[in-house]
């Protein structure tokens, strides 16, 4: 039985296993018949033109989680950024580990989105916020079909929220193949300011498929700092679905780091609903031997005089590649708007590539917007100058490319975010940076 | 400290360099003039170790060792420094962080501990006040948008910094006002030692009256024709180039 049918066969049993109340029910049964309809994405469909999920689709996932599975913090502590005090909210194959978990109902809530499902206090919150920013794409609907755990976080107005959130997941290989499907949603009510960081993380060899889907809506004048560590091991793979609906005056921000996994897809989307908003979508990959990674951004300007700033840097070793699809939409009302976006790629290798194609679709005629995309090779000029200072070939290299993704690093709010992006990145290149970025 | 024999050097199979000899003894200064394509820069290139050019015949030999098969970066540890003609803009790395690399690799090289970093600061001090270099300008971006005079102080800044044995200064003149030609000219005679030797590449026999050479040599086709002392650049810059080359085919 292939994937697609493995899941639709066990939509019913997963219904009956799941105590839900009637809203929620109606919403995955009409998913469910969405994904039946669409199936997996395919390059026929233009949107993954240039990422197969056929080996990743072969495996025979298991796709109910199990009990969780026992981890000592001391195991995963380097997974988290530990050199700060934050919430976390952490799921060991896809189960909520309380013990490994920093929640709270303080004043905000941090949470789980099993509680908030069936909770009676959260019922508005969901009745107003639950899959209505997710799209009706098959692998969307497929998350919502299944949603059930995943992080609930509902900031009300005026918090400034101290701590960072980090949401984990891990996997520990209980299982042959596992499939994850992780469901969060974030509201940041008026003037409040929270900041996300996720990750996901396979400890064994056991292929992992995580179909995950992120809704945040970001109230008048809220702001969200949303960062997505992706450093993963060679036999995990993520496709991230994360939609931003942003209220007037508000800013939205998502910096995703990818350097590992075997096949990453990126489908992020901000919807701009409402005057003077800001949204910005930064982004550095660096991976090398077969892997995969695919950013899809979406943003909808849909009222007058906001803001978008895209930048995404690449570098690809070996036989990796890598997808650039920015889609940047201004609606014929949405006058004054200024839209930048900016893809810049590096090929280490003769067979590493990189598919790049920036979209405009722009009716609103007073308008700044702008895109530039490069594919280039380290400059060996700059290679020659910093040797002949007496910096080594695998420092020097590692220095541009430190220099290179400079511009995303330097938006980072958090230092210590960017001190272990650092660490990961020079680890990756195997040497040792003398300075903080 | 240098002795160069019968070097032969070529890109992309057009000999360049056909033929060089040159010894050059700690304490001295040799000036290097010549016509354009006459291979000054590249022979400033292949001593400092650029893989584009290749040695067809002869050796590089510093303080004893052949020096042929080594890599840029270990000509450096060894004190080979390179001022270049147009030093390269690298956007996100700042002239700090970039002089604090080089020193420590160049530490690391010879077995040494980074260099402390209250250490590191007081040099960058004394040797930014030397070249008259504003504090501000040290966390810039390595020579992006700085000016012609600009980059050619950092290039001298560096050497200051990296305290070489064999400074070669390629073209350091070019580009320069006379203030900023005098501020790079007298950066250099302070670093100069009995121990030191510098080769300075130059057109202009204007940079000679700065930095006094002990001997100046005339490049042409790959190979020096000529050598003398300071009164050949004062002869070569009233009479130019012409003359040595009806010498020659004479």
């Amino acid at each position: 039985m292939d994937l697609k049918d493995k899941l639709v066969s066990s939509f019913m049993a997963f219904e009956n296993s799941v105590d839900l109340d009637a809203p929620v029910h109606d919403v995955r049964s009409e998913a469910i018949k969405s994904f039946e309809d669409k199936g997996f994405p395919t390059k026929r469909n233009e949107a993954w033109k240039y990422t197969s999920l056929n080996t990743v689709l072969k495996h025979d996932y298991s796709v109910f989680p199990k009990q969780e599975n026992a981890l000592e913090y001391s195991e995963i502590k380097k997974y988290f950024i530990h050199d700060i005090d934050s919430y976390k909210i952490v799921f060991v194959n896809g189960k909520y580990s309380s013990h490994l978990s920093q929640t709270t109902h303080d004043g905000i809530d941090v949470c789980l989105m099993s509680a908030a499902l069936t909770k009676p206090k959260y019922r508005l919150i969901i009745e107003n916020y639950f899959n209505k920013a997710a799209t009706k794409d098959s692998l969307s609907s497929l998350n919502t079909a299944f949603s059930q755990e995943g992080a609930y976080i509902h900031i009300p107005k005026n918090k400034v929220v101290e701590k960072p959130i980090q949401i984990l997941h891990f996997s520990t290989g209980n299982e042959s193949a596992l499939m994850l499907q992780p469901r969060n949603l974030i509201v940041v009510d008026e003037n409040s300011h929270v900041q996300i960081i996720e990750r996901h993380q396979s400890l064994t060899e056991n292929p992992v498929l995580t179909n995950s889907v992120t809704e945040i809506f970001t109230n008048k004048r809220a702001i969200v700092d949303y960062y997505k560590i992706q450093n993963d091991n060679h036999k995990a793979s993520l496709i991230d679905n994360t939609f931003i609906k942003q209220k007037r005056e508000s800013h939205a921000s998502v910096h995703t780091f990818s350097f590992g996994g075997q096949l990453t897809r990126n489908n992020l989307n901000f919807y701009q609903e409402g005057e003077r908003i800001d949204s910005t979508l930064k982004g550095v990959t660096i991976i090398g031997d077969k892997q995969h990674v695919d950013h899809n951004t979406l943003v909808h300007h849909i009222e007058p005089n906001c803001e978008s700033h895209q930048d995404y840097k690449g570098i690809f070793s070996d036989k990796s590649t890598g997808v650039f699809n920015g889609k940047v939409v201004v609606d014929k009302i949405a006058q004054k708007t200024n839209a930048f976006q900016a893809n810049n790629n590096i090929l280490l290798s003769d067979k590493a590539s990189i598919n790049t194609k920036p979209q405009l679709e722009i009716f609103a005629d007073d308008v700044k917007c702008s895109h530039g995309c490069t594919i280039g090779q380290l400059d060996e000029s700059a290679m020659f100058y910093m040797r002949s200072r007496g910096i080594p070939e695998k420092e020097a290299k590692a220095l541009l490319m430190f220099a290179f993704s400079n511009n995303v690093l330097d938006s980072v709010k958090i230092p210590e975010i960017k001190q272990r992006i650092t660490k990961i990145i020079a680890n990756k290149l195997g040497v040792n940076i003398g300075f903080d970025l | 400290m240098l002795k160069i024999n019968d070097l032969h050097a070529s890109v992309e199979d057009k000999a360049i360099l056909r033929g060089i000899n040159l010894e050059v003894k700690p304490g001295e200064v040799h000036a290097i003039m010549g016509p354009n394509g006459s291979g000054k820069s590249t022979l400033a290139s292949v001593v400092a170790g650029k893989e584009e050019y290749e040695v067809d015949k002869g050796e590089i030999i510093l303080n004893g060792e052949n020096i042929d098969e080594l890599a840029a970066e270990e000509r450096a540890h060894k004190g080979v420094f390179l001022s270049f003609q147009y030093p390269v803009e690298i956007p996100g790395v700042s002239v700090t962080n970039f002089m604090k690399t080089a020193i420590n690799e160049t530490r690391k090289a010879k077995g040494l501990d980074d260099m402390p970093a209250n250490e590191m600061l007081k040099m960058i001090r004394e040797k930014s006040e030397l070249l008259e270099i504003d504090r501000k300008f040290l966390s810039r971006s390595l020579n992006e948008g700085f000016s012609g005079g600009e980059k050619k102080r950092n290039e001298i800044f560096q050497m200051a910094m990296l305290e070489p044995k064999l400074a070669i200064l390629d073209e350091t003149d070019s580009g320069l006002d006379i203030d900023a030609l005098r501020i790079v000219a007298n950066g250099v005679n302070k670093l100069k030692s009995k121990d030191n030797a510098v080769i300075v590449i130059t057109h202009y026999q204007r940079l000679l009256d700065y930095i006094v050479p002990d001997y100046v040599h005339v490049l042409y086709n790959g190979r020096i024709v000529k050598s003398g002392t300071k009164e050949l650049a004062h002869e070569l810059e009233e009479k130019g180039y012409d003359w040595i080359k009806e010498e020659i085919n004479a």
